[in-house]
């Protein structure tokens, strides 16, 4: 046998080995590391090549100030020879208005501005609620740039006063307390559909008291009878006050105290705004319904479960256009005649019960990730039902599920363009439709897509971004 | 563990009843898991439950706070009832306090958030307050300084330990523990042992599923040996380790302590 060995001084920890690094070291390791790679490697430059070749030149002989798409071509050649091809932009420079507000009056874009730059202040207590630092960095250049873009808008001087004085405190608030921004989060709903749709201010109020209804008959009844049923009875007493008493309620008040501002109808609603308008109110229901829809499915009450699954699954076996025609004819026949239900708020209940069914497979998913011991541990230490789900079991799922959620609102968000197959003015079809219609600038192509296609990347860039960023914040678990 | 055995006569049984259990049966299914189990649970009493794998001890203790559900009998936990009453369900788990063989402590959240969640929304305590008796008890395991890190973070046995304390937190007056050190390396059981050992001191009435026999000779004051979902024996330490009666309970504790 071998003598027997006995260590009698412990190793220290040693650095790890030097790599081989520099740049030589890195295009051996990685482009040329034997003759297969070499040659897709040579391939691949030359690929990147052709599309370079032949997409730069078109982007460097870009026009931006023609009339028509005619002038664009004629100064091209003139520039740079007969058989030049070259981007037209000046199509942009026309018409950019018409792919961000459709055919929204030019003297309220003011209107739409706002709006979209309180849909920032609206989000920070939801997206950076312990992040004041991170509230500062986007909130500061959006304040900036929104008072820059109101002056050129052409706003009326108290409108631009109250709006920078508005912004201003938003961000001082937001910067100190993300959180203490939660009321313009709660009220901003509101009051985007008054800004862009305008008329009397009672109609928007009235229906924002059907919610504090909603809440106090919530309040008053849930320690007796529980939350389900509270809730029941709250959502119907606020029903009633819409559909009963709040017609006359926005009269009387109209009369005693008449304040209204200039009415906008839906259909001069298009472009980008419209994009917007049902792609943040369908992704901002759809994730509470789709987590009520997830818990409904894992419901051991009957009829809960059948409606959850039976709405999941009709929702999901129906294509979207499918639905969005049902939203524009159907139910039209269905309702009595003189009920009159705008047809942007169809598409979007239509929008948000669609994402809603996918959302809550997405969360089914990050529900069955969790080990049933979160379970069982917070019912070991009496939390009841909601609490459990609140506390312990959605915090865990939802960060399961965040890129399948973030997902479905990218997708949700660029379905948005399918609104064009009922009338609706999206960027895509819609506007670009419209602008290619011209007898200026018939035949042009590329250049709107191009645009709006940008516009979309951007958007939907930074949703996948936010969603990275939270993943990084939320990662507790240290695997 | 000898000083604990010389301080085990000082421990007090009172004559309160903590837990009652009379001829209570369990199906999963159709498979019969628990047979006409009848337990009487002093307050103070340390008990152990011991047996093979399926004979359904962990599935009894979890009966006591309705992790699973009973389908004949009566279980009575501290004068409440277990029936389908939800509101009974939820006070006598507030009462009774349950630790895991996987700790389930809650990743998301950071060891004080973990034992001061329970203690904040179930009983209402303000936070701070929540906060102090959380210091407290991990004080009392020994781990204060972990306070703001999360579970993860963690071995596996300062996790069980949080899970002991985060139990405490809500000032149980049972506590229930489903094979505590079952998941640990061995120089970790130790550690999470003087844990149990000095709340046995403290006069808790406990209820522990185990196979740390070392652990019963200690603190138990009855050993309770299940099988095939019937109790087969049940008696005091020293007689049911020197002087088993049944020839399951012999075979079971030479496999067990015969290496």
């Amino acid at each position: 046998m071998a003598d027997p060995f006995i260590r009698t001084q412990m190793l220290p920890p040693m650095a790890p080995p030097v790599r081989t690094s520099g740049s030589i070291a890195w295009i051996r390791a990685n482009l040329i590391s034997s003759w297969l790679n070499a040659i897709l490697t040579v391939l691949a430059i030359f690929a990147v090549y052709q599309f370079v070749m032949l997409a730069l030149p078109w982007l460097l002989h870009g026009v931006w100030y023609a009339g028509s798409l005619g002038e664009c071509r004629d100064i091209i050649a003139q520039n740079f020879g007969p058989d030049a091809g070259g981007a037209c932009w000046a199509v942009i420079r026309a018409r950019w208005h018409q792919f961000i507000f459709g055919f929204y009056p030019p003297e309220l874009w003011y209107r739409p501005i706002i709006c979209f730059a309180l849909m920032f202040v609206a989000l920070m207590p939801v997206l950076y609620s312990d992040d004041p630092r991170n509230v500062g960095r986007v909130l500061i250049p959006l304040v900036l740039l929104t008072l820059l873009v109101l002056v050129a808008a052409g706003t009326p001087a108290p409108v631009f006063v109250i709006a920078g004085l508005g912004l201003t405190g938003c961000l001082w608030v937001g910067m100190r307390r993300p959180l203490g921004l939660l009321p313009v989060t709660l009220l901003y709903p509101f009051f985007t559909v008054w800004m862009l749709w305008g008329g009397s201010v009672w109609g928007v109020a009235t229906a924002l008291f059907g919610f504090v209804v909603l809440w106090a008959v919530y309040r008053l009844t849930s320690q007796r009878i529980g939350v389900v049923l509270a809730t029941s009875a709250g959502v119907i007493a606020a029903a009633v006050w819409w559909l009963v008493i709040a017609g006359y309620a926005v009269d009387s008040l109209q009369a005693v105290l008449p304040f209204a501002i200039t009415s906008v109808d839906s259909d001069k609603f298009g472009g980008f705004m419209l994009a917007f308008v049902i792609g943040v109110s369908s992704i901002s229901i759809s994730l509470p319904i789709g987590i009520l829809l997830a818990l409904g499915r894992q419901s051991n009450m009957p009829l809960i479960h059948g409606i959850s699954v039976g709405f999941i699954e009709f929702v999901r076996g129906v294509p979207l256009i499918t639905m969005l025609f049902t939203a524009s004819l159907l139910l039209q026949y269905f309702l009595p005649p003189q009920v009159q239900f705008d047809l942007i708020l169809r598409v979007v209940i239509l929008v948000t019960l669609f994402s809603a069914a996918y959302n809550a497979e997405v969360i089914r998913g990050g529900l069955a990730a969790l080990p049933k011991g979160q379970y069982e541990a917070a019912d070991a230490l009496g939390l009841d039902y909601w609490q459990a789900q609140r506390l312990i079991i959605m915090p865990q799922a939802l960060k399961v599920s965040i890129p399948g959620i973030v997902n479905t609102f990218i997708g949700l968000f660029k379905d948005t363009t399918l609104v064009s197959f009922v009338g609706l003015m999206d960027p895509l079809r819609g506007v670009t439709a419209i602008v290619r219609a011209d007898i200026k600038w018939k035949g042009i192509y590329w250049e709107p897509y191009l645009f709006v296609g940008a516009i979309f990347f951007l958007a939907c860039y930074g949703m996948s971004r936010y969603a990275l960023y939270l993943e990084r914040k939320l990662k507790t678990d240290h695997r | 563990m000898a000083n604990a055995a010389a301080q085990n006569a000082a421990m007090e049984v009172s004559d309160e009843v903590a837990v009652q259990i009379t001829g209570m049966n369990k199906w999963f299914g159709t498979f019969h898991v628990l047979r006409d189990i009848d337990i009487t649970v002093q307050k103070g009493e340390r008990i152990v439950i011991c047996g093979p794998s399926g004979s359904g001890k962990s599935t009894l203790i979890r009966c006591i706070n309705r992790l699973e559900e009973h389908q004949q009998g009566k279980i009575v936990v501290d004068g409440t009832e277990l029936t389908n009453d939800l509101k009974n369900i939820d006070k006598v788990r507030s009462e009774v306090g349950m630790v895991f063989q996987h700790f389930n402590l809650f990743p998301h959240l950071t060891i004080m958030e973990n034992l001061t969640l329970a203690p904040i929304w179930v009983r209402k305590v303000p936070r701070r307050e929540a906060e102090e008796t959380a210091m407290y008890f991990l004080h009392k395991v020994k781990i204060p300084e972990q306070a703001h890190k999360y579970p993860g973070q963690l071995s596996g046995g300062q996790q069980q330990r949080v899970a002991i304390a985060r139990s405490l937190c809500m000032k149980p007056r049972i506590m229930l523990f489903d094979e505590p050190t079952s998941a640990l390396d061995p120089e970790m059981i130790k550690e999470v042992l003087d844990t149990m050992i000095e709340l046995a001191q403290d006069g808790m009435t406990m209820l522990c599923v185990t196979h740390e026999m070392g652990f019963a000779q200690a603190v138990a004051n009855r050993v309770i040996f299940m099988d095939q979902g019937q109790i087969v024996e049940q008696n005091e330490p020293k007689e049911f380790f020197n002087n088993p009666k049944s020839d399951r309970t012999k075979l079971f504790l030479s496999q067990i302590l015969g290496h």
